[in-house]
């Protein structure tokens, strides 16, 4: 238990990045110190070794998705997994037609990825998802045109953590022979995917919010029926010419064994951390004028993104400092805009600037939850004293009625 | 973000919190900003016979510098004439809070507070 007085506050944003479990770290270890091998190499029992780590790894991330370990291609992230898969699929695929569709809710690495095929001619559609942030799939449908390529959807959100209903988009896609991409980074060890049942085609994973090292990641390529994509790095021909570059042996036995946890652990994991969440919400649902941004059922446990009206996020993220969580406060990002996941779902700016995003995962105690609650019941108190809005909210004031100067 | 110990002192103990009757006529009240921006500030001044501004409360739903900017106008409003108090620029709260180029649009915000503030009191006078 950490609290103001000690040097570091409690962790409460797992879904920035998750500490490496011990038992990953150990394993990790005898591969930077001792078996050092290039897995490349054919030659010796160094290179073996290192293969063979690799290729172990690889069956357990093909393991916790169900899928083939000859469909894994490691990458350096989440954010490369994107950008191939994005990028290689349609770029392969073109002569089907040169229209994207994705969401606005997506993550950074996915729209961005989308608009840079924008920039290469490409047509792109981002779809609004509902106020609930899940996506109307009937919008979906209607979004699909002759020319489209690829759709790239999230499983689970980063922001809010809801999750897409994949396997309906997944058959609405393969009805129009669209290639379906699934940006899966938040979701492994939180929800059950199984590739041999969901119609994607290509999915991206990473090791570092699945209580792996930072600086890894895969993409599920999928064989039956074969997808293909153009290679976006260039080299030595590694990962069967898709992804060239030494493997980083140890950084890959880190996912691997990451993901084995996820696998054994993920359900007796989740029933605790849905206690925790559901502790959370309750403590803090009885501070007044607070809203849940996303739906509530259809979403992991390890998240809760709630704003408090009246006290803006970045104050409130000082006022907090006892627990480490994130904004979606414009001033917390450097770009001085609000969330734009909480402006999609039609969150008005207010309820953007004033969002706290809590993230809690397997180390996360009962005691850091009540913590938490009795901190956000004090300081939101506070800063409401401080602010004209509560004030004025207090008088009976309606805010949408009153002429702001805007700045 | 990384403040000035100047900016924490007024964010965690802000001075001069809360609020004087809008209706009083020696009271001026200036509310700006917009919510939807991200801060709005009310300031309001209170002018003893003298035309000497007696004391100053303010309310501020912002981040932290432009809590500690407002909360360090009404200290610095204290005891100036209506004039004086509107010649104090942005500059000098950024000086003396230390505030990193991306948070001086809360110091201006501050002066802005300020002029509307004295601008109600003198609709008032009239």
């Amino acid at each position: 238990m950490t609290n103001e007085t000690s040097a570091m506050p409690i962790y409460m944003d797992y879904s920035a990045t998750t500490p490496v479990d011990p038992r990953v770290a150990e394993k990790m270890i005898p591969f930077i110190t001792e078996s050092y091998g290039n897995p490349a190499s054919r030659s010796h029992p160094y290179g073996w070794t290192a293969e063979k780590a690799v290729e172990n790894a690889r069956n357990e991330v093909a393991k916790l998705v169900n899928a083939d370990p000859r469909e894994i291609i490691w990458t350096s992230g989440a954010t490369e997994s994107n950008n191939l898969a994005i990028k290689g699929a349609s770029n392969f695929y073109s002569s089907k037609g040169k229209h994207i569709i994705s969401v606005a809710t997506e993550h950074k690495a996915v729209i961005d990825a989308v608009r840079e095929m924008e920039r290469l001619g490409y047509e792109t559609t981002f779809i609004q998802p509902e106020p609930d942030g899940l996506i109307d799939i009937k919008k979906f449908k209607d979004a699909i045109r002759p020319d489209t390529v690829l759709a790239s959807v999230m499983m689970v959100n980063n922001e809010i953590g809801v999750i897409q209903d994949i396997d309906a988009l997944g058959k609405a896609c393969r009805a129009e022979k669209i290639i379906f991409h699934v940006d899966a980074a938040q979701a492994t060890g939180k929800v059950e995917i199984d590739l041999e049942k969901l119609p994607v085609d290509l999915m991206s994973f990473s090791a570092h919010k699945t209580y792996g090292p930072k600086g890894v990641g895969a993409l599920y390529v999928r064989r039956k029926p074969r997808i293909r994509i153009e290679a976006q790095m260039h080299g030595g021909g590694h990962e069967r010419g898709m992804r060239s570059g030494t493997l980083a042996t140890h950084q890959i036995v880190g996912m691997g064994e990451a993901f084995r946890i996820a696998r054994e652990e993920m359900e007796t994991e989740n029933a605790h951390i849905k206690k925790l969440q559901l502790r959370l919400l309750s403590g803090l649902t009885e501070i007044e004028e607070t809203y849940v941004n996303g739906d509530i059922e259809k979403r992991v446990p390890h998240n809760l993104n709630i704003s408090f009206n009246y006290v803006e996020g970045e104050s409130l993220i000082m006022a907090i400092k006892g627990i480490a969580v994130s904004s979606g406060s414009a001033c917390t990002s450097a770009s001085l805009e609000p969330s734009y996941v909480l402006r999609a779902l039609g969150r008005s700016d207010e309820l953007a600037h004033s969002s706290i995003r809590f993230s809690i995962g397997r180390f996360t105690k009962e005691s850091d939850i009540d913590y938490a609650i009795e901190l956000l019941k004090e300081k939101i108190g506070r800063l409401r004293e401080l602010s004209p809005l509560w004030e004025m909210f207090q008088d009976g004031v309606d805010l949408e009625k009153v002429e702001w100067a805007e700045h | 973000m990384a403040y000035s110990d100047k900016v924490l002192d007024h964010y965690e103990n802000p001075r001069n919190v809360g609020s004087f009757d809008k209706e009083d006529p020696t009271v001026g009240t200036g509310m700006v900003g917009a919510p939807a921006c991200g801060d709005v500030m009310k300031l309001q001044i209170k002018v003893g016979e003298n035309g000497i501004i007696e004391d100053a409360k303010f309310k501020t739903y912002g981040c932290g510098s432009a809590i500690a900017s407002s909360s360090l106008v009404t200290e610095m409003l204290k005891g100036r004439t209506l004039d004086e108090a509107q010649a104090i620029k942005n500059t000098s709260i950024v000086e003396e809070l230390a505030l990193p180029p991306v948070k001086i649009h809360c110091s201006v915000l501050a002066e802005d507070a300020i002029k509307a503030a004295v601008a109600d009191l003198k609709s008032k006078k009239k």
